[in-house]
């Protein structure tokens, strides 16, 4: 079995036009750059974007909001996005914004074959109008459905040809959810190895999570916020 | 975006006002207590610590044990808290995924978290997600947190450009219902309580008239109110 693709060129070249896809990341830490650029450079339009945020104007999901090739994003928190803000704001793209425990629980939930769960969060808020509510055990709860995609793109540190990756510090966060969760999950990697190079007591994401890999051309890793103190 | 915590302290002029409500905050926090400090002013918080007392930082994007900013030479891009700033691991940190991350906030197993406000009212509800038409950023895991820390403190100045953000019932959508324990701002310390938002203390620098002229609700006072500095 090998999972890997010659290059991310060639792994975007599977998404369809109107697809709805997961992008995994928190602010600019731990996205799939490299797919992003080439989805970007391909043009693929019309799509659905399932990520906790949009990017920063010129970085990350942010090119594609830019471009157009975003009709609707599914996010938790946008603040550092302007182009996000106002594209939103007059109504030129279609926005869902969801608790980030309901959003990475629905996302397990699709992973997982849950049919949906009842949740304490966002109870008597805009999110919860026009959902079932339900009191369990004194406290009101509202019921929450899976969050299906296409596609999921995640990016991992260490991957192997059979899909098994590992995670660096923070740029874990929503990947190893989001690789669950759809039929096709492409990850892209910083290291690419073989079978047994990965500890299999350290595996996060097990490969039959993972349909395509490859192997990141290119790091940028932007800082978003360079917070410091003197040395 | 490139800050030093010393560079923001010669520039902002309301960083007395800033550090007098964190250092009131810090207060509050116990021995052993799992932490979630909101973005923003909250972030302030882990600064003011009490020495001896050990506390472990959550970050929702998936850690525990959050230490401080880096040296220059430390930064590294894989490593930030909720609010995307570069940060370091202090030892015995841990690293999850999303979604075990919120396991631990709605769970119960979060014993504090510090959040910012647009309005709090009477009955302990909250707004801080956005104004309609205006401002939309996202709950980000406010949500989430106020549903399920242990105990809710909004931390923030008690009125904005003079209009009150304490007030009878919230105007702005709702982050939580019910959800709100304890208000500190630079004027007084609140708490919320089944009969209403009872006055615990108030700045030693201000008086019980001026904190009720700046609050838009009604205020309980028990006996003698405390001060703090």
């Amino acid at each position: 079995m090998n999972k890997v693709l010659p290059s991310a060129e060639a792994a975007v070249a599977l998404i369809p036009d109107g697809a709805t896809i997961l992008v995994g990341g928190f602010g600019l830490c731990g996205i799939p750059e490299n797919l992003i650029l080439a989805l970007r450079d391909r043009g693929t339009s019309n799509l659905t974007v399932i990520s906790n945020n949009a990017g920063v104007d010129d970085f990350g999901l942010g090119m594609l909001l830019k471009t157009r090739q975003i009709r609707k994003m599914i996010s938790t928190y946008v603040g550092e996005n302007k182009e996000f803000e106002r594209q939103y704001l007059s109504g030129e793209l279609e926005v869902e914004l969801i608790p980030q425990g309901t959003f990475s629980e629905r996302v397990r939930a699709a992973g997982a074959g849950i049919g949906g769960f009842f949740t304490p969060t966002a109870y008597g808020t805009l999110v919860a109008e026009g959902k079932e509510t339900r009191v369990i055990d004194g406290k009101p709860h509202v019921f929450e459905k899976p969050l299906h995609a296409d596609f999921a793109l995640v990016r991992g540190y260490r991957g192997d040809r059979l899909g098994n990756l590992v995670y660096r510090k923070t740029a874990r966060n929503f990947n190893p959810v989001m690789a669950t969760a759809a039929p096709v999950t492409i990850a892209e990697v910083e290291q690419l190895v073989e079978p047994g190079e990965i500890d299999p007591e350290q595996v996060v994401t097990p490969g039959i999570f993972v349909k395509h890999i490859i192997s990141g051309e290119r790091y940028e890793k932007r800082v978003e916020k360079r917070t410091v103190r003197e040395a | 975006m490139s800050v030093t915590s010393q560079a923001a302290s010669a520039v902002d002029p309301r960083i007395d006002v800033r550090e007098r409500i964190v250092k009131r905050v810090a207060r509050e926090l116990k021995d052993g207590d799992y932490v979630n400090l909101g973005i923003g002013l909250p972030t302030l918080v882990a600064n003011y610590v009490p020495k001896g007392m050990d506390i472990t930082l959550h970050a929702e994007n998936g850690m525990l044990g959050v230490g401080p900013y880096p040296t220059p030479d430390q930064v590294d891009p894989d490593l930030i808290n909720a609010g995307k700033e570069t940060i370091t691991e202090l030892a015995g940190c841990a690293y999850f995924n999303s979604a075990e991350s919120f396991a631990m906030v709605r769970g119960g197993h979060i014993d504090l978290t510090v959040l910012g406000a647009l309005q709090v009212d009477e009955a302990g509800n909250l707004a801080n997600w956005m104004i309609p038409g205006k401002m939309v950023k996202g709950m980000g895991g406010a949500m989430d947190l106020v549903a399920g820390a242990r105990k809710v403190i909004v931390a923030m100045e008690h009125t904005v450009k003079g209009a009150h953000k304490i007030v009878k019932q919230c105007s702005l959508p709702f982050t939580g219902l019910k959800c709100v324990n304890m208000i500190i701002t630079e004027m007084a310390v609140i708490e919320v309580t089944p009969e209403g938002l009872v006055l615990r203390e108030i700045a030693a620098d201000t008086t019980l008239d001026a904190v009720k002229a700046a609050t838009g609700a009604d205020l309980i006072v028990h006996g003698k109110v405390g001060t703090f500095e």
